[in-house]
């Protein structure tokens, strides 16, 4: 089974990867914000299976945005990898931070209080004149270890840094997952009492999973500011992170390569329908959730794993 | 002198002005196998959580080879070297039995790479596989564990709670919730699976008839304290005893099971 | 009378009227979680519909030329008439096939009802901004020297604690409340007691959803009516039943006047903090207390 993903992953690299100097500049941009999402996602899933949902990832989302385009409008630092690496390590400090207190609570109270931070973040944002308030910021163009290229090039780079950001956190996350410590979701979310009982403390793996979520959408929040050129408070409002959740569900939690399907999906759907029926998009996106969690609670994976396991 | 594996002294629990555990002092030597009797609420689940570290103490202290135990986390207990099974069996109810142990094996195994070293390897299911061997539940390895009969879910449960190799085992009442045609059964399974590796084992029981073939040395509970401590042929004919938990006179049932399981 | 007192009366009569507001906002989101362990996100849209109903109805009435007083009980009349009627298609039609599943995945439901919700209110109503301003403007305002205090804030005081007394006197003085308070200790005891939770979810959910669009309805003269009213309403929202604990009526009027008076500090003395101090007011109250300010004591499991 794990060299089955890894190497469908791998696949479907290769292929992004050809269709990165193929595609039209719409389809690698949406793609880019797809893949960006589907990073958020990951760690969503990662939490979903121990139990846990966080409606507050926009925090991190945000920091990792901001951090990238402030160090880029403040410090000059241009380069694409180095404005990752360091969006991601912001926004895994902060979610360390945070995990030290959210890592004891549950259920509901899990969910409000990550929303509580993340709207602390929002209010922050809005009120900051510094930090351009409502209307946000842009970006200063980035450059990839020198290269600094501009329209078409340039959507292409953001792009395949995405993509191969996006295959290294897939496969880290799939390696995880099949750990110790990993595999300990489950039982989590099952009987944590027999799991304390068995001599693993729960808060520390939660907090751990706090973190590896904060920094996967983290990158998320810096690749999506590299591909629009702009960044603003909405990225850490709740309704940014309600979206994360919903395509979570709507993706499912089966597999590593579920958000990465489940966001490309959704972002092509929600543009052909912002576009074309832009006054009952949220109506459908609404309807198209309930239906999920009604009638195919595993989201669009295990519809898929279904199909393959009857074939 | 060998330090005792268990030494409990003082003990004492209150909540407010309930009191769940007053005044018990034990020490229990290595290898020996306890039972613990006592009528409901007499305060047997309530010493098995103290030494466990589920609930504090209020006055006493515990010590687990020599080391004070009395306010470590159920975890840090476990680390050091003690394994508990439950009355309500506590396993992983959506997982599979195999699984099940998989986890407890992998979690006792676990190291500094436990972040990216990948759980199931040949030789941890294997080990797995053995173990649930030992308790007879092997037949049982993919079902899930929320559809087991009552006595595979305990005795999962109390393979998962031996697997990490503990030196100090507490059974809350191993056989509840068991016909009494299997009772003799599982508690063969387990007392079998445990001698040969040389534990403690402290273990909750009503049944007289198990309390009285299967232990060394009984504890009787009432009224939060114990009232005796000896061998069975002691404590179980004991005045206070023989008024307070068995009863007046000490009733025989059925023993078809055991004629069975010894043929 | 000295600056700093002007300013703390300030502080206070803001601080009074906000509360006001959010506890007439927030008291039917907490007593639906109370009763049926929901958080309704779908709470935000029976405030919007609330809302643009009484802009609608209000303005018809007062285009009709009717006396002033009558304004006040077309809101009213407003308020219950869509409180009722979406809770009603809402519970009935929706929520009683997801009673029972896991807490947060409830949540999720009413969240895509939510979404629906919205733009169904902006294909009755469109985008445009909707006003009601004339019961607000006809009671006129009282001057307390250098402030001008609106008297419809005043009135939307005294609202919120009639509707608190209301609630006190229902859950502690009437049959029907004690049902609900046995309800809200214990479902399953309850059902085994004989008392038919689904008419008790069925109704304290319609009185949920009237208190929801009374928010709605009774802020619709203050502000335009626009959309995106019942997105930013809703977080605050459970900003104030998460303070004061989820399912506590106490909790929503304590909840209330924190976050209140917090904010009109805010507003007065660092405005560049508006926001942010309400939701630091609650992580600070969760991370000391996680299930609020007034919760329920959880018994031993093993």
């Amino acid at each position: 089974m794990p060299d089955r993903t890894l190497g469908v992953l791998a696949a479907v690299f290769v292929a992004a990867a050809i269709g990165g100097f193929l595609l039209p500049q719409w389809a690698l941009f949406l793609s880019t914000v797809a893949i960006a999402k589907a990073l958020v996602v990951l760690g969503l899933m990662i939490l979903w299976r121990t139990g846990l949902v966080s409606f507050g990832q926009a925090l991190y989302y945000g920091v990792g945005g901001y951090a990238a385009g402030l160090a880029g409008r403040w410090l000059g630092l241009s380069d694409a990898i180095l404005l990752l690496l360091l969006g991601g390590a912001v926004a895994a400090v902060i979610a360390w931070a945070v995990g030290l207190l959210l890592a004891r609570y549950r259920e509901i109270f899990f969910a409000m209080l990550s929303l509580a931070f993340s709207m602390l973040l929002y209010g922050l944002l809005v009120n900051t004149e510094a930090l351009g308030s409502t209307d946000g910021v842009n970006i200063t163009q980035p450059s990839f270890l020198g290269y600094a290229p501009g329209g078409g090039a340039l959507v292409r780079s953001v792009y395949l840094l995405t993509i191969v950001t996006g295959l290294i956190a897939a496969w880290l996350v799939q390696i995880f997952l099949r750990s110790t410590i990993g595999q300990l979701a489950s039982p989590i979310r099952d009987n944590e009492i027999r799991v304390e009982y068995l001599g693993v403390s729960v808060r520390s793996v939660i907090h751990l999973e706090v973190v590896i979520a904060g920094a996967l959408a983290g990158f998320g929040g810096v690749l999506t500011a590299l591909a629009v050129g702009h960044i603003d408070p909405e990225m850490a409002y709740w309704t940014t992170s309600g979206g994360f959740v919903f395509v979570t569900i709507l993706a499912g939690t089966g597999s590593v390569i579920a958000p990465f399907l489940g966001a490309l999906l959704f972002e092509l759907v929600q543009s052909f329908a912002m576009t074309y029926t832009p006054d009952i998009w949220q109506l459908m996106l609404g309807a198209a959730l309930l239906l999920t969690i009604l009638f195919v609670p595993g989201g669009l994976w295990s519809l898929f794993e279904r199909r393959r396991v009857g074939a | 002198m060998i330090a005792p594996v268990l030494e409990v002294q003082g003990l004492g629990k209150t909540f407010g002005n309930i009191t769940a555990a007053r005044d018990i002092t034990v020490a229990v030597p290595a290898r020996q196998t306890v039972g613990i009797i006592g009528a409901n609420g007499a305060g047997k689940t309530t010493f098995v959580n103290l030494i466990t570290g589920y609930l504090k103490p209020s006055c006493g202290r515990i010590r687990f080879e020599g080391n004070d135990i009395t306010d470590l986390s159920p975890r840090e207990i476990t680390r050091l070297g003690v394994g508990r099974s439950f009355q309500v069996a506590q396993v992983f109810s959506t997982l599979s039995v195999l699984d099940n142990m998989a986890i407890a094996i992998g979690i006792a195994r676990r190291g500094a790479d436990a972040i990216w070293r990948p759980l199931r390897t040949r030789r941890l299911l294997d080990d797995a596989e053995a173990i649930l061997d030992r308790y007879r539940i092997a037949a049982y390895r993919h079902a899930v564990a929320s559809t087991l009969p009552q006595g595979v879910r305990k005795l999962l449960d109390i393979a998962m709670a031996v697997a990490a190799g503990p030196r100090l085992v507490l059974l809350d009442e191993p056989t509840s919730g068991i016909s009494v045609e299997e009772k003799y059964e599982i508690m063969e399974v387990v007392i079998g699976a445990l001698a040969a590796t040389g534990l403690t084992v402290l273990f909750v029981e009503h049944d007289m008839e198990i309390v009285e073939r299967y232990s060394e040395r009984v504890l009787a509970f009432y009224d939060c304290t114990v009232i005796a401590d000896g061998p069975p042929a002691e404590a179980l004919h004991d005045q206070k005893v023989k008024r307070f938990v068995v009863g007046e006179t000490l009733h025989r049932s059925a023993r078809p099971a055991a004629a069975q399981v010894r043929a | 009378m000295s600056e700093a007192t002007l300013i703390g009366f300030a502080i206070l009569m803001d601080g009074l009227v906000y509360a006001a507001w959010l506890f007439i906002v927030a008291v039917g989101l907490s007593l639906i979680f109370g009763v049926m362990k929901i958080l309704n996100v779908a709470h935000g849209s029976f405030y919007a519909f609330g809302a643009y109903g009484a802009a609608t109805l209000v303005g018809l009435y007062f285009d009709a030329g009717l006396p002033v007083v009558g304004g006040f009980a077309a809101m009213l009349l407003a308020a219950v008439l869509i409180g009722i009627l979406l809770g009603a298609i809402l519970e009935r039609g929706l929520l009683r096939w997801v009673y029972g599943r896991d807490e947060v995945i409830v949540v999720l439901v009413t969240y895509a009802v939510f979404l629906i919700l919205e733009d169904v209110l902006r294909l009755i109503w469109g985008a445009d901004s909707h006003f009601a301003y004339q019961p607000y403007v006809a009671l006129g305002n009282v001057v307390a020297g250098d402030m001008i205090i609106s008297n419809y804030d005043l009135a939307l005081i005294g609202l919120a604690g009639l509707i608190a007394l209301t609630a006190w006197w229902g859950l502690n003085r009437t049959r029907w409340g004690k049902l609900l308070v046995a309800v809200i200790h214990d479902r399953e005891m309850a059902t085994a007691l004989g008392i038919n939770v689904t008419l008790v979810f069925a109704i304290t959910f319609l009185i949920g959803a009237v208190l929801g669009a009374f928010g709605g309805a009774f802020t619709a003269p203050k502000i335009s009516v626009t959309p995106g009213l019942g997105v930013e309403v809703i977080v605050i929202a459970f900003a104030v039943v998460a303070i004061g604990g989820l399912g506590s009526i106490p909790g929503a009027l304590v909840g209330a006047l924190i976050v209140g008076l917090c904010r009109a500090a805010a507003v007065h003395l660092f405005p560049q903090g508006e926001l942010f101090v309400v939701y630091a007011v609650m992580a600070l109250v969760l991370a000391v207390r996680p299930e609020g300010l007034f919760s329920r004591v959880q018994a031993r499991r093993i």
